[in-house]
């Protein structure tokens, strides 16, 4: 009897076992299946729109409010139901757009992505939703966009646009709107639409600013009449270093919005050889009038160098993404892992951890027994940073008599800035400063809270 | 000998992380023997209002790429470029572009 009744309740507790297994697996699959259509990995030509005559009584009730106006009408309707738009890039400006272009009735959007949703696009990347994370961009921005007004046809491209795939995408489309965040894929989109006779709206975001331009239309210039050589790479700051406040981008993606709006149903763009800028610290708009199509432009001009698409990525010098870059300025003895440095703060080895963020982002986290000098402060030889720095490097030698060159650790956000104080603060070493021993602590802080420590905040 | 130039320089874009986060400067050109112009200006900037890193500024006699010049609201293009004569009470404004999105 106890031998049985042993025996059935070690066959619950494995029942038990394998439905939390079947409980786990649901939930899984649950999380990760996907509503929105497979994205097109491959450029496949979307079913072409029908163009309609005249508007259904559904039609009617939810375009109404639009329909009155004499200057967008019924006609205004049919034409936009008739047009495509193609929208590179589904994040801070791309959200805006896609989702009031949805609204409005628009007859295709196509949804460029190559990105995942993550918990920091959100504040900005407004048809993104929490649940959403981990998932491709174009397929949430396509669910979103479903749920919405299920009329519109509705393309996600989980893809980064390319010189291989850019002019098959943009030649299916009638109006291209740059929502893009690098400088190699400005100059892609640029150039496919001008090879493809394509207007191209294009807005950029960054901190408090905005802007918005019409290319390629009219007689107007090109991005490339307008700055026919790349930025050096080191002055381009993308939102992942500058920042971005959420609602400046969502202001220039609605503007862009307006203007392909008003290109698909016929009234015309506004901004013909034309830039707005807008200043969200004043609250300031600033039209320009803007140089025509420049006759010696190398895509759009008279005898273009540029017939078809090349290496935007080595043109510009920089990656198409708006991740950051990894500098390696530094020899391998120069640099410490994060690990090492752990060790070494475990053993209570005294050293100095010099913090070189700007204050903005010293106030988001850092190390408590870190010392905070921007770089831009010791790259300027700001007196008394450098003083400060004197006294605490005195202090450390005076506290480990007998080494000669006392340890100083540099630390950044990813370990890039780190190493330009690196090199600065060796130049000072015997000079301004007692002779030290400076080292990099590689990848940083988002390293640090990676590897080491994962309670301290990711930004 | 003309005059000196009262000029309302602006930096934006991020141009303004250059001068000390200042994006509007109320500057006065002393007067010289011909007109100013922007290459001049150039040069004045650099030489007074731009304390570090010029390069990330000016690039041989003018801008570097990604700065677009503006001239009382229009394409510096329009306006003659680097030959443009300023006048009295003129507005420059030094916009670095946007890529983010
Ligand atoms: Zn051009």
């Amino acid at each position: 009897m106890a031998q049985a009744l042993a025996t059935l309740r070690e066959k619950f507790k494995e029942q038990e076992k394998e439905i939390a297994a079947l409980r786990e697996k649901v939930a899984q699959l649950e999380m990760s299946k996907t509503p929105a259509p497979r994205p097109d990995v491959k450029v496949t030509p979307p079913t072409s729109l029908t163009a309609k005559s005249s508007l259904s009584n559904e039609d009617i009730m939810r375009y109404s409010r639009q329909l009155l106006l004499p200057e967008f009408g019924v006609k205004g309707q049919i034409n936009l139901s008739k047009t495509s738009v193609l929208v590179v890039g589904c994040g801070g400006l791309g959200c805006p757009l896609a989702q009031y272009l949805a609204a409005a009735g628009v007859g295709r959007l196509g949804l460029i992505d190559y990105d995942e949703v993550e918990l920091n696009n959100l504040h900005r990347q407004v048809l993104h939703r929490e649940e959403n994370q981990g998932q491709a961009k174009a397929l949430s921005a396509a669910s979103a966009i479903k749920s919405l007004n299920s009329t519109v046809q509705c393309c996600p491209y989980q893809l980064q646009l390319s010189p291989e795939n850019a002019l098959d995408l943009i030649q299916q489309y009638d109006i291209v709107a740059d929502c893009s965040d690098n400088v190699p894929t400005r100059y892609l989109v640029n150039d496919a639409c001008v090879l493809s006779g394509k207007p191209l709206v294009s807005a950029s975001a960054l901190r408090m600013e905005g802007q918005l331009t019409i290319y390629n239309y009219k007689g107007g210039p090109c991005y490339r009449c307008l700055y026919p050589a790349p930025p050096p790479p080191d002055t381009v700051t993308n939102c992942s270093d500058g920042g971005v406040l959420g609602v400046v981008p969502g202001i220039m993606g609605c503007l862009q919005a307006l203007e392909v709006f008003k290109i698909a149903s016929g009234q015309g763009s506004s901004l013909h050889q034309q830039l707005m800028m807008f200043d969200a610290q004043d609250a300031r708009f600033r039209s320009i009038k803007l140089r025509p199509r420049q006759s010696d432009c190398a895509v759009c001009g008279q005898n273009p160098s540029v017939t078809k698409l090349v290496d935007y990525e080595s043109f510009c010098g920089s990656a198409a993404t708006d991740k950051c870059r990894k500098l390696n300025l530094l020899s391998r003895d120069q640099r410490i892992t994060v690990q090492a440095y752990k060790l070494m703060l475990d053993k209570a080895e005294p050293h100095l951890l010099l913090d070189v963020r700007p204050l903005v982002e010293v106030d988001i986290c850092s190390l408590p027994f870190s010392l905070n000098i921007p770089l831009s402060q010791l790259e300027a030889k700001n007196s008394d940073d450098i003083h400060l720095l004197r006294e605490r490097i005195s202090h450390l030698k005076h506290q480990i008599a007998g080494i000669s060159q006392p340890p100083v650790f540099v630390i950044c956000k990813l370990g890039n800035d780190s190493q330009k104080a690196v090199n600065i603060l060796e130049q000072m070493s015997g000079l301004q400063v007692d002779s030290i021993i400076v080292k990099d602590i590689c990848g940083g802080l988002m390293a640090w809270a990676n590897i080491v420590d994962p309670s301290f905040p990711q930004y | 000998m003309a005059a000196p130039l009262s000029l309302h320089l602006e930096f934006g874009g991020g141009a303004e992380l250059l001068f000390n986060s200042e994006k509007k400067h109320q500057v006065s050109l002393p007067g010289q023997a011909g007109p100013w112009d922007i290459r001049q200006l150039l040069v004045w900037i650099q030489q007074n209002l731009l304390k570090e890193r010029p390069e990330l500024f000016i690039q041989g006699d003018t801008v570097r790429p990604g700065i677009l010049v503006l001239i009382n609201d229009a394409d510096w293009e329009l306006m003659g470029q680097l030959d443009y004569q300023l006048q009295d009470g003129d507005t420059v404004v030094f916009i670095s572009t946007l890529h983010g999105g």
